[in-house]
């Protein structure tokens, strides 16, 4: 068969995604902002296709594509899982809010579309070169979203300083790829793995070009110290652009940092986990510290998603597959807790018509919403992993991980960062559930947002923990490949 | 039948659905929560009745693989479990009763909040599996944070923030701990674990992890700060659950995990127990002849006797253990009791200032007999469960410290006059106003409440045997992991005697060579 068909079929899902990504673009200029209801359906429906897609790839078989750029496996397939579904529900969950005319524009499927196809690129990615085509893709597409709401300039500020600085991460990126490419002579992963396990000497080029490569990513995951941006853009973002941006985005920069990690230097694993560990215990001690004294629910979440994945760099610190393991499984816990807590926020409306984003707002919703209030309180105390709900597992997954590999100072930082910010998840259950009411708040979110979080509070109950084995089953299947390749 | 994780499941469906039928209806709240409890004080029953009592190892085993790799289902009983779960499914509806007229404010919450609890100590107490263990303990961290503040007083915010972060700080070490020896040991079973061998110098460090977290749960000083607080500021039914159930989550890990799994380090590091029980008897009994409050004095005086409990525990011997055990029981009914009363003249006057009591005889006879009564049992008076109590860990803590019984002998002198004076300045001399001699008597829900809590202080205190006869088995096997351990060379004040620095116990025959 013609080897470009081939490639075609097996990249199945970015396939489906980017003719869909066209024809939605082409139909919505034709209907124009009216059809964005309509549109955002088409698109949950293509994502649907791209997911179902993923299913005809045979399973635990390892497949390369476009000259090995491109690599469909276990790993990106779980991955790809979490991105997707992640992505129908940031669609899903902002129809309300679009439904107010100045944001309502039809390019905001199309582009989220986009970025899901970047990112599904990204996780796939086996050379630097369609890791850098990827995560542009993904950036660019998430820079025109940040600035969705023209007419504020809270919006457009973050819209501009994530550009900035995404450029500045682009860069940097792309110079460690230079410097990686000068020395080693290849951008493939694999080749790069031969070449670093080939020369026990490092060279210091290639290390050189491997700092900077780890910079410029976790920029992507807002890893202390470049997470500087994470509560501002989250803050002036609309709700539901914060909300995609602190799930999917996330899952498929830390995939692709893995992948490049583990796959493309894995020989080098002494070098960069040393790295890894300090953006750890920067970003848990940070995260943990740094939210306490926010007053606005938005920052308060960009500071737990920086805390978050800190926790999650945990796994990868430990550089074995039972790390990556968690690491995934915390990826999967991680993206319903916080989606379920910007659907929370989403959901209500003060009295006065604007949008929640004060912690205050929320003071007394238990009494007025007992059963949002009861969702966001599972949401923090999963977030604060506190047993049994299901946020804790995670947590104990990598942990364990770090424990086997007798990485002790990383795990006691790791608890005592936790214990810290449980002290900012509690304040949100206090101030809902303690405190007598303070600005009305009336509800506001349809009836597929409110199922959405259900759905999302199950998941993050005790109940979820039946999901633990099916969960942990698949992402020990992804993480077996990446070291399978590696080794 | 399936009789532990039906008692596990029950009160949560219960809670659940409390919380989903419409209307919250508060009268229909009540009568779900105190019916479910009733139901788990039968079945309660049931499990002591089919319980074999001189069977060694655990019984009612349940095991399912449901969370794997992480955790499985697995429960089981020994002796030392059953009691304590009778004590929780005994005490918790007391609780509601007494909550019933005193919470107005979210009933279906309130009521949600404690079955949520009796779920989580009776799976604490059942857990065979090391995980599930800790998933129980920490997670009764979430309806005590509720209960203290959304029902407490003024200070109740302070307080709840001051219980969740200590006992989580505590706790997450543990975990380290936990997660460290099933990689070495390659399981989660709490049995097998207690049967596998950890090296020595190891053991000193997970000793240490485990004791940041029952130490402060049981409280021990010096991380005691944060029970007075909390008990001050929880509603009196919270309190009884706090002093009756939780503080026993302590001394139970120390018994089912430090004894056992930790032999050499428990035996090498009992002089930093006994020396912060000695502390702890001595300042805190003397904190609390100074409180002008009803509550703080009472949990200032459970910091005590928890401290006749680990000085007991760490004696290492039969004696000491089985006294501890019944330290943990008695004051489990003592101290629930005595919150009991503190809340009817709280429920009466709404303020617990001693200051504002006095002559309660007069117009209060029948509360002044109970309230005696407990007091006494708080005492240790003979005929009550407190005497067999302390009597037994004096003994067992005699043979291992000679000194350090002398100095937790003055907690039971130190304990008469605080509990003494207490009951004095509340029952007897003049009433400090009109409002106080207008309080009436005991109603019948009250009555009801402390009855049989007193019939069960006498019944342990006269035939203790139905109590201990459950748990010597599951003494017997720690103690076989203890004998001939290594005892830490006390320092010459702390260890009177020249006896040979290994743990011998009198009470096995072969100690006796």
């Amino acid at each position: 068969m013609n080897p470009t068909f081939d490639s075609i079929r097996i990249a199945g899902p970015e396939a489906v995604l980017t003719a869909g990504a066209l024809v939605t673009l082409m139909i919505g200029t034709f209907t124009g902002d009216r059809g964005l209801r309509a549109l955002t359906y088409v698109a949950v429906l293509i994502l649907a296709i791209a997911g179902f897609s993923l299913m005809q790839a045979p399973a635990g078989v390892t497949q390369y594509a476009f000259g090995d750029f491109y690599v469909a496996d276990s790993f990106s397939s779980f991955l790809k899982v979490l991105i997707i579904g992640a992505a129908a529900a940031s669609m899903l969950l902002a129809l309300p809010y679009l439904g107010d005319a100045r944001t309502g524009r039809f390019e905001y499927p199309v582009l989220l579309m986009l970025a899901t196809l970047g990112m599904c690129m990204m996780v796939s990615a086996n050379d630097l070169l369609s890791l850098y085509i990827g995560l542009e893709l993904q950036s660019l597409a998430a820079y025109v979203l940040a600035a969705f709401h023209r007419g504020e300039s809270r919006s457009s500020e973050a819209g501009l300083k994530y550009f900035v600085l995404g450029a500045l991460a682009s860069g940097i990126l792309l110079y460690g790829v230079s410097l990686v490419y000068g020395f080693a002579g290849t951008t493939s992963f694999v080749g790069i793995s031969n070449v670093v396990a080939a020369a026990p000497a490092r060279s210091l080029g290639i290390l050189f070009g491997l700092v900077f490569i780890i910079s410029g990513l976790a920029f992507k995951i807002s890893a202390v110290p470049f997470h500087m941006w994470t509560p501002d853009v989250y803050e002036g973002a609309p709700t539901p652009v914060a909300a995609f941006f602190s799930a999917a985005p996330k899952a498929a920069a830390m995939g692709l940092l893995v992948r490049v990690l583990v796959v493309g230097f894995g020989a080098m694993a002494l070098d960069w986990q040393q790295i890894v560990i300090f953006l750890s215990i920067a970003s848990m001690l940070l995260g943990a510290v740094g939210a306490i004294g926010q007053s606005n629910i938005k920052r308060l979440l960009a500071y737990s998603s920086i805390a978050n994945v800190g926790f999650a760099l945990v796994g990868l610190s430990a550089a074995t597959p039972k790390g990556i393991e968690g690491l995934l499984f915390y990826l999967a816990v991680y993206l319903a807790m916080t989606l379920g807590s910007f659907l929370v926020l989403l959901q209500l409306r003060r009295a006065d018509g604007g949008p929640v984003e004060l912690m205050t707002d929320l003071s007394g919703l238990s009494k007025v919403r007992p059963g949002l209030a009861a969702a966001m309180a599972i949401f923090m105390f999963s977030l604060a992993g506190i047993p049994p709900l299901l946020g804790f597992w995670p947590k104990f997954a990598v942990f364990t991980a770090a424990v086997d590999a007798g990485l002790w100072p990383l795990a006691i930082i790791g608890v005592i960062a936790s214990v810290i910010g449980a002290y900012y998840y509690l304040r949100l259950v206090k101030i809902m559930y303690f405190d007598e009411a303070g600005v009305a708040v009336i509800s506001d979110g349809g009836r597929t947002n409110g199922a959405l979080i259900a759905a999302a509070a199950l998941f993050c109950s005790p109940i979820g923990m039946l999901a633990i084995t099916p969960i942990v089953s698949a992402a020990g299947r992804a993480a077996a490949v990446v070291f399978q390749v590696a080794g | 039948m399936p009789l532990l994780s039906l008692m596990i499941l029950l009160p949560v469906l219960a809670a659940l659905v409390i919380f989903i039928l419409p209307g919250g209806d508060a009268q229909r709240a009540r009568v779900i929560a105190l019916g479910t409890t009733l139901v788990e004080f039968g079945l309660g029953l049931l499990l002591w009745r089919d319980y074999a009592t001189d069977a060694p190892g655990f019984q009612f085993v349940e095991k399912l693989d449901l969370f794997a790799p992480y955790l499985s289902w697995h429960l089981g009983i020994d002796g030392i479990a059953l009691m304590l779960i009778m004590l929780s499914v005994f005490l918790m509806p007391l609780c509601i009763l007494a909550s019933w007229t005193s919470i107005q404010k979210r009933v279906p919450e309130y009521m949600a909040a404690f079955l949520l609890m009796e779920t989580l100590m009776i799976g604490t107490f059942a857990a065979r599996d090391l995980f599930l263990f800790y998933l129980f303990f920490e997670g009764g961290l979430i309806p005590m944070f509720l209960i203290i503040g959304i029902w407490g007083g003024g200070r109740r915010i302070y307080a709840s923030y001051k219980f969740f972060l200590y006992t989580l700080l505590g706790s997450v070490l543990m975990l380290l701990a936990m997660i460290y020896m099933a990689g070495v040991a390659q399981t989660t079973d709490i049995g097998e674990l207690s049967r596998f061998d950890f090296a020595p110098d190891v053991q000193i460090w997970l000793f240490l992890a485990f004791f940041a977290s029952f130490a402060v749960k049981m409280p021990m000083w010096p991380v005691h700060t944060w029970l007075p607080d909390a008990h001050v500021e929880a509603p009196t039914a919270g309190s009884v659950i706090l002093a009756g159930v939780l503080l026993k989550l302590g001394g139970y890990g120390f018994v089912r995990f430090s004894l056992p799994m930790f032999p050499d380090a428990s035996a090498h590091l009992i002089w930093l127990v006994f020396g912060l029980s000695m502390v702890a008897v001595v300042y805190t009994s003397l904190v609390a002849l100074v409180q002008s409050d009803m509550k703080k004095l009472i949990a200032y005086s459970s910091v005590a006797h928890m401290a006749f409990v680990t000085a007991g525990l760490f004696a290492l011997n039969t004696q000491g253990i089985e006294g501890s055990l019944m330290m943990m029981l008695s004051h489990g009914l003592v101290s629930a009791a005595l919150f009991l009363c503190v809340g009817v003249v709280y429920d009466r006057l709404h303020t617990r200032e001693i200051a504002r009591y006095g002559g309660l005889a007069n117009n209060m006879p029948r509360y002044a007999l109970l309230f005696m009564f407990f007091t006494m049992a708080s005492v240790g008076l003979p005929a009550t469960s407190g005497f067999i109590a302390e009597f037994l860990v004096l003994i067992g803590l005699y043979q291992t410290s000679t000194w350090a019984t002398l100095v937790m002998t003055t907690g039971i002198i130190l304990g008469a006059a605080y509990m003494l004076w207490l009951y004095r300045r509340v029952v007897f001399g003049t009433a400090a106003g009109d409002d106080t001699r207008a309080m009436h008597d005991l109603s019948t829900r009250e009555v009801v409440i402390l009855a049989p809590i007193a019939a069960a202080v006498l019944w342990m205190g006269i035939y203790p045997a139905s109590f201990q006869a459950p748990m010597k088995p599951a003494i017997a096997a720690i103690m076989t992991r203890l004998d001939g351990r290594e005892l830490a060379t006390l320092p010459t004040w702390l260890s009177f005697s020249s006896r040979a620095a290994v743990v011998a116990d009198p009470a096995t025959p072969e100690a006796a060579r």
